[in-house]
């Protein structure tokens, strides 16, 4: 199979009873850590960009963690989301969260479809299709001037008042409007590890392991890579209307290459597989980004070598390796 | 639209869409040929070929000749490749198949930044060649010289990769490899050394396609993150691995987009990517590649 | 972080029964950042592509704006109080644009932000700036913002459109290289921004336009598109497009042979895509520009603005794009200091009424849609003769400033 036993969910061979206990509630403990988050970081921001490519990650790494398929075109998933959100909230005037409620279908929806075709080629091929699909969705988008507003981008009006259970928020205040992500963020996050627990989390992993002995336990293969696409696709479709949410602009970068590959490098950083690791990727990768491109312009060579490092010695990601190191 | 369309402008039409093509293939047999022996997607190509087209310019500014750099390109940028095969790929056979793919992403990242470094952030003019300025007439109308010379050069890099790998023992192992590397390892051959001569031989290919284009487009940083994902799809549309297919899907690349630029130039760059769609809509291996192969 | 929670009482309020102990524990570090002094410098905020194909132009754009702000502060600043820049690498993307200018506002209060090289990343900052009433001095070359929609009463425009720059290269060159023109144009709305503005002057003028022909934007061979121009036999090609696509299109037409009946033209040559495109393939071509550093020889402000460039970045001079960015920078100085105070209401009431002459003769905002109303300069590159890397145009004519030349306020949804 594409990936290789280190990436298997470390879970598996844990024996301390703290951590049993910190594996059950990884739930929680992922939820306060997000909550925290604001007090650690230099600017809100950052941390709200934290949570949204966090959450991209997440979804990136339901295909490639948990399932083994390495997408290169999951910034179509995540550009839907964000369309999907900022059109019905810029021409239809919809409310914001049922705006984020079209930014999650439209995900689930885009990811449906392109899994349709994608979903039956394999490995390095796979890869391939989707980094193709992915391209046409970015063209196809950009010309679509008129609804999407093409190389100029969406803008959005900003969130301003908002109320929730009756109490009226600002929502252009950036740390309401960071809890306001978070709460989102961690929903998804609940929907996940509900996931994982479910029937269809022991499929996956099946599936992974070996496909044919999977096919041959009766597991539908197909609709099992399927299901697994377009559920990315939601967790990716609500990340990018989220940042639609946060930036009040839908750029047609977010549908670029250079956005699909950042998936990759978050995923891959934090520790691919790994429950939170997709988050502690996204940190990293930012502050990196952040913290180099202070003293200078060629931050990239920083981020490119990490990278190079992290495939050569890390391959577990930052995350993965504390998990690894921790569960001996 | 099309007002004043005439055959002889369709003919030309069809044949800048050969010419066209004719730099694809170069792009592609390198990625190509990486793929089918070593099973490695090389997503630094487009800096070998970024690399290239700034050896190229160097070697002009150090008071080389344009003729000088056609050797000392290939020369350089497959001692690069050398290198980071030897240095950087190897250790990841065995492991699983996406590593080399995700490592060459990152390496991407490098390279092209220090290139920046080296040259600086904004493109830098490369003259096409005095004795190839100009334009010929082919019959059909005027054509620049540089671009049949481009064909040329193509052509002349495929009948040696031809020759090379039908007609000497190691193109014999090669081929062999494609098929079944296992086999050639049990067969005692020192595979290690063979994967080591291909990918040089893939990233010179790259660095030539790179000066092939300096002189067509100037030189940039960026100009190897564009072309990239353009030659992946003549790969996976020729089929991925096989020669023949990169040859032939350069070809089909060029004049789709050529053809699509005379009735819609807008949607020219869409024409290329929904061209692989519907080729893997309808054959999921591409032209010429081999069902089964690399499903994980 | 915290402190301007504080203005908004109720969000916090609610932000804080929602997650009380995270946000006590959030508070302890970044709290402490309340007590800031009045005196605390002016701060401008400026957004520029330090990383990516525009670098060249963003790291001329820090030099001159940081320029701008010495010669304030040199000069006194603000009755002592000094100004600084916050220069911010928003990578020509606007969500990265916009997570800067959040940055900007929410964490380093900046007063004002001045940048935006592209069309799309000034929006992006715009759309921010407008619902936070943060006053933004805008230098990319297209006009968006300046259109009702998008405008608002803190959105001002010092750089040129593509509006005047493709008028005044039209009103130059179809008298003078003929009326059968074809348009090659990236296929985006700046591109076809400037088709229009071709198109504004030649519909008086009787020219023909015999093809639009759009490209995609980052097209890098444009062979495919040159059989069917040369076919049409045009006396002008224009290029609506910008850097490298319109330095790759330049040298593919010289080598297809097009330069020997058709003349080139285009709305704007700049200066780096010129360097980048060699003198060979630029030979002859006609564009506009807002500024060139060899108009010192005929304006005393732009002869002052270069000598001080020079002293500071080593003999270097300013390019087009670095000139707009001290222009940008230095006029919204120049009205903190006629305001007397850095207010954003205040400062934007003063930048309305500034009349100024900074580095290319006269020029003022114009009342309806803050766009500076300048000159525009007609180039053409040199091939011979050059004193100098930097000596790549000359300069043909002038057209002096002039609302005419604008587009209507009517027309831009201005009552």
């Amino acid at each position: 199979m594409a990936v290789s036993s280190i990436l298997a969910r470390p879970a598996a061979a844990v024996t301390s009873p703290w951590l049993l206990a910190a594996v059950r509630h990884r739930f929680l403990l992922a939820a306060a850590a997000l909550l925290l988050m604001p007090a650690l970081v230099p600017f809100t921001a950052l941390a709200t960009s934290i949570l949204v490519y966090g959450l991209y990650a997440v979804g990136f790494n339901l295909m490639f963690g948990y399932l083994g398929a390495l997408s290169f075109g999951h910034a179509a998933l995540f550009g839907a989301g964000a369309y999907g959100c900022g059109i019905v909230l810029a021409s239809l005037g919809w409310p914001w969260w049922l705006a984020l409620a079209a930014g999650t279908a439209s995900g689930f929806a885009m990811a449906a479809a392109l899994g349709t075709i994608a979903i039956r080629a394999r490995g390095i091929y796979f890869s391939m299709v989707t980094l193709a699909l992915a391209q046409c969705v970015y063209y196809a988008f950009y010309q679509a001037a008129g609804v999407t507003g093409g190389e100029n981008g969406l803008m959005l009006p900003a969130l301003g008042r908002i109320r929730v259970a009756g109490l009226a928020l600002d929502g252009d205040a950036p740390l309401t409007r960071y809890y306001i992500v978070a709460a989102f963020v961690i929903l998804a996050l609940f929907a996940l590890s509900r996931i994982l627990a479910s029937p269809f989390g022991a499929a996956l992993e099946a599936v992974r392991e070996n496909e044919a002995r999977a096919r041959a336990s009766g597991y539908d293969v197909a609709a099992t890579r399927l299901l697994a696409f377009a559920l990315s696709g939601a967790f990716c479709g609500l990340a990018g209307a989220l940042q639609a949410l946060q930036l009040s602009i839908v750029p047609i970068e977010t549908l670029s290459i250079d956005t699909s590959g950042l998936a990759v490098m978050m995923c891959l950083l934090g520790g691919a597989g790994t429950y939170f690791g997709p988050f502690v990727g996204a940190a990293a990768f930012l502050l990196l980004e952040a913290s180099v491109s202070v003293w200078t312009v060629h931050w990239q060579l920083a981020v490119g070598a990490v990278f190079v490092a992290c495939v050569l010695f890390f391959r577990r990601g930052l995350w993965g390796s504390v998990v690894a190191w921790v569960g001996r | 639209m099309l007002d004043g369309l005439t055959w002889d402008l369709v003919a030309l039409q069809l044949f800048t869409g050969l010419a066209l093509g004719a730099v694809y293939v170069l792009l592609a047999v390198g990625l190509s040929l990486i793929f089918g022996m070593l099973t490695v997607v090389n997503f630094a190509h487009g800096a070998f070929y970024l690399v290239g087209a700034y050896v190229g310019y160097e070697v002009l500014t150090l008071g080389g000749s344009f003729w000088l750099s056609l050797a000392v390109v290939p020369a350089a940028v497959g001692l690069l490749g050398l290198a980071v095969e030897r240095v950087l790929i190897r250790p990841l056979y065995g492991r699983s198949v996406d590593d080399p793919l995700l490592l060459t992403f990152g390496l991407g990242y490098v390279i092209t930044e220090l290139v920046r470094i080296a040259f600086g952030k904004s493109g830098l003019p490369f003259d096409t060649p005095d004795a190839l300025q100009g334009a010929a007439d082919i019959g059909i109308g005027f054509f620049p010289l540089y671009r049949l010379f481009v064909m040329a050069v193509t052509a002349a890099v495929l009948l040696a990769l031809w020759v090379a790998l039908e007609r000497t023992r190691f193109g014999l192992i090669i081929r062999a490899g494609a098929r079944d590397p296992v086999i050639v390892r049990v067969l005692g051959v020192d595979v290690a050394t063979v994967w080591l001569a291909v990918f040089g031989i893939g990233t010179a290919i790259a660095g030539l396609a790179g000066l092939m284009a300096a002189p067509l487009q100037g030189v940039a940083p960026e100009m190897g993150s564009t072309i990239l994902a353009e030659a992946f799809v003549v790969t996976v549309v020729g089929g991925m691995g096989s020669l023949a297919g990169a040859v032939a899907a350069g070809l089909v690349v060029g004049v789709v987009v050529s053809m699509t630029s005379l009735v819609a130039p807008e949607m020219a760059k869409v024409s290329i990517f929904a061209l692989m769609a519907v080729v893997l809509l309808v054959r999921p291996q591409g032209f010429f590649g081999r069902a089964g192969l690399m499903s994980g | 972080m915290v402190d301007e929670a504080a203005s908004d009482a109720v969000g916090r309020r609610a932000v804080l029964t929602a997650a009380a102990g995270a946000l006590a524990f959030a508070a302890t570090p970044f709290g402490v950042r309340s007590a800031r002094a009045q005196e605390r410098p002016i701060r401008i905020g400026f957004p520029t592509p330090l990383t990516g194909p525009y670098g060249a132009e963003a790291q001329n754009q820090v030099a001159a704006a940081q320029l701008a702000v010495a010669q304030f502060n040199e000069a006194g600043g603000l009755a002592g109080r000094q100004a600084e820049l916050l220069v911010r690498d928003d990578k020509l993307n606007p969500g990265e644009a916009a997570t800067r200018t959040l940055e900007l506002i929410e964490s380093e209060k900046v007063d004002f932000i001045v940048g935006g090289l592209s069309a799309s990343v000034q929006l992006a900052v715009n759309n921010i700036t407008r619902e936070r009433k943060v006053l933004f001095n805008s230098i990319s070359q297209s006009d968006v913002i300046n259109e009702a929609k998008d405008f608002s009463r803190y959105t001002f425009h010092e750089a040129l459109n593509p509006h005047m720059t493709a008028g005044a290269v039209g009103r130059y060159a179809f008298g003078r290289f003929g009326k059968r023109v074809v348009y090659l144009t990236a296929d985006y709305a700046y591109g076809h921004e400037m088709v229009r503005g071709f198109q504004a002057v030649g519909d008086a003028m009787g020219v023909m336009t015999l093809a639009d022909i759009s490209h995609p934007i980052g097209t890098t061979d444009f062979s495919t598109l040159m059989p069917r121009i040369q076919a049409l036999k045009p006396d002008i090609l224009c290029l609506c497009n910008f850097g490298r696509d319109q330095q790759i299109a330049v040298k593919q037409a010289a080598d297809f042979g097009l330069k020997r009946n058709i003349k080139i033209i285009t709305p704007i040559l700049v200066h780096t895509a010129r360097v980048a495109g060699g003198p060979a393939a630029f030979e002859g071509v006609v564009g506009g520009t807002s500024y060139y550093w060899g108009l010192e020889s005929t304006i005393p402000t732009a002869k002052s603005f270069n000598d001080a460039f020079r002293q500071r970045n080593g003999g270097r001079v300013p390019t087009d794009y670095g000139s707009m960015a001290y222009g940008g920078v230095r006029s919204v100085l120049a009205a903190v200091k006629a305001a007397g105070t850095a207010d954003t209401e205040r400062v934007v009431d003063a930048l309305q009424a500034l009349r100024y002459d900074f580095y290319k003769g006269p020029e003022y905002y114009r009342a309806c849609d803050h766009q500076a109303v300048q000159s525009v300069f007609i180039i053409t590159s040199k091939s011979k003769d050059m004193a100098s890397p930097e000596d790549v145009f000359s300069v043909l004519s002038t057209e002096a400033p002039d609302e005419l030349h604008l587009r209507s306020c009517a027309e831009l949804g201005h009552a």
